[in-house]
């Protein structure tokens, strides 16, 4: 028996990295999945890193559909309100129903002292990072309430919703954002037993993290900053003598607050820092 | 495969409630325990102390899952007696892996100007030094296991947020949560984690008694089970009065097992959304 076992999971930003983590760490334990990704590049984005693929879509669906779980996969932006809700509504007209919630969605875009973050960079990150995790509670909100048999919203902040990070003012108020949608959405969703909590993970190695520019952050004087080189200088950050965690450790948390072993967990901030935030 | 097969947790206040249920289910996930509980009368508590009975009914249901467990009598005030239970747990089962610092009490209501010294005193003993006894006599066996660990402290909701007429019960809630974040930055180097749990009205002895009924409908002469919860399920953000011991377990057993393998330094609530209220 599954810990998630006959739920629908509602995952955005599950082309690839955590969010396809999720996808199949819920279905391992028994979910089906709605899945949706912007699957494309973003303007603006790619001088941090590349962006997820329909090619990486296609995998998330081959991986959980191999673990003889459905899935149904749409392109879709989380700015967009619209096309959000066709593709939440579609899923839930397939699989029946959702039950389970994680907004996952977001880009990570940074390098500026906060005076000289532009306006298009503040808006594109608030728009994914903060808005879209409000649209994505919006869209799932009236199926959860409908159904009536409660249910566990997971939105993915960051250390940086909880503690300032130097040059990453427009990613650090967004996450902050995420932990206010929560407590709010908390209280206001409690009297459905709908449960709503936040997971704040450290670095975490997927290609968000890994990459070039987002090393040459930590060590602005090296012209092509390596993994290795990156690695002691992350540790530094941690409480724990690791660089950063796997994307299957936020998995974890996530399965734990959206299993009903969590029936009671409600408006939260749970860590997976490696002790970040207490150094 | 049980999620945490094959470890050894070391609680304390496992006689019933709680304790007895983090047994249980860490027993259930493959743990073999390490048991302790004071089992005596405590002056001025509202509601009647833990029995060798007790002790002895845990240790015949952990069994009965087929795990073994290891149970004495010992008080967490007592740090020689603390240590040589642990010592001989894990002498006789091999190794250490979990703490789970559980045993607390819930003491006499008082206006803070109003608790006697001697209760003041008890509390914070007990609730706040024994859990750093817990720790202290623990410490050595999970660093010398070169495995890394789990220690969960048991606070409360009190180890966030005030409520008025247990300042003592407050405060050394409050005191676990400092230790914890402290013993965190401590044993990380080692891969020992220490997080915290802050359960909301838990269904048991400890709150279910006159003391507390009374402390929570002062309007009432004869408060009964049914008059509390009306006055405990407004504490919750979800519409319930309390929630169960195994709850906590399933907190504590998630921060115990690999799953968490990063999550240190970490206040947990399981409080219903008492806290965000």
């Amino acid at each position: 028996m599954g810990r998630v076992d006959g739920k629908v999971a509602f995952i955005t930003g599950a082309a690839r990295g955590q969010g396809r983590s999720h996808a199949l760490r819920l279905a391992q334990e028994g979910a089906d999945i709605i899945a949706v990704d912007i699957a494309e590049s973003i303007p603006g984005m790619d001088k941090f890193y590349p962006g997820a693929t329909e090619e990486d879509l296609a995998e998330t669906v081959r991986q959980v559909e191999a673990l003889d779980r459905r899935i149904v996969a749409t392109k879709a932006d989380v700015r967009d309100y619209d096309a959000l809700k066709s593709a939440l509504d579609a899923g839930v007209a397939e699989l029946g129903h959702v039950d389970i919630v994680s907004a996952n969605a977001g880009i990570f875009a940074f390098g500026e002292q906060s005076q000289l973050v532009t306006d298009a960079e503040w808006e594109m990150v608030n728009d994914i990072n903060a808005k879209g995790v409000w649209h994505t509670a919006k869209a799932v909100i009236p199926h959860l309430i409908e159904q009536g048999t409660g249910g566990s919203i997971i939105l993915t902040s960051s250390t940086a919703g909880l503690k300032g990070t130097p040059n990453v003012v427009a990613y650090t108020a967004s996450k902050h954002a995420v932990v206010g949608i929560m407590r709010t959405l908390a209280l206001e969703l409690a009297p459905h037993r709908i449960r709503v909590n936040t997971v704040h993970p450290t670095g975490v190695a997927t290609d968000m993290i890994l990459n070039e520019a987002t090393f040459r952050l930590f060590m602005p004087d090296v012209e092509h900053p390596t993994k290795e080189q990156a690695a002691p200088i992350f540790e530094t950050t941690n409480a724990l003598p690791i660089p950063w965690v796997e994307p299957i450790d936020i998995s974890n948390a996530v399965l734990f607050l959206a299993s009903d072993e969590a029936r009671y967990v409600t408006g939260t901030e749970l860590k997976v820092d490696a002790g970040y935030t207490i150094k | 495969m049980g999620r945490v097969e094959g470890k050894v947790a070391f609680i304390t206040g496992a006689a019933r409630g709680q304790g007895r249920s983090h047994a249980l289910r860490l027993a259930q996930e493959g743990a073999d325990i390490i048991a302790i509980d004071y089992l005596e009368d405590l002056p001025e508590n509202p509601y009647p102390p833990a029995t060798e009975e007790d002790l002895v009914e845990t240790v015949r249901q952990v069994e009965a899952l087929d795990r073994r467990i290891i149970a004495s009598k010992a008080d967490v005030r007592d740090f020689d007696a603390l240590k040589a239970a642990v010592d001989d747990g894990v002498a006789q089962l091999g190794r250490l892996d979990i703490v789970s610092a559980n045993a607390g009490i819930a003491g006499r209501p008082n206006l803070s100007e109003d608790v006697p010294e001697d209760e003041w005193m008890r509390m914070i003993d007990i609730n706040l030094n024994g859990v750093w006894r817990t720790a202290k006599a623990a410490i050595p066996h999970l660093k010398a296991g070169g495995r890394g660990g789990s220690i969960i402290l048991t606070s409360s909701d009190a180890g966030l947020f005030p409520y008025a007429n247990i300042s003592h019960y407050v405060s050394a809630k409050h005191g676990v949560v400092g230790l914890m974040r402290t013993l965190a930055l401590e044993l990380a180097p080692d891969f020992i984690r220490v997080n915290s749990v802050h359960p909301t009205t838990v269904d048991t002895l400890m709150v279910q008694n006159d003391g507390i009924y009374r402390l929570f409908r002062p309007d009432l002469e004869n408060p009964t089970k049914d008059d509390f919860a009306q006055a405990a399920v407004a504490m919750n953000a979800l519409p319930i009065p309390w929630v169960e011991a195994v709850d906590i377990s399933n907190a504590v057993l998630f921060l115990a097992s690999d799953e968490s393998r990063y999550i240190t330094g970490v206040p947990l609530p399981v409080d219903a959304g008492a806290a965000i209220k």
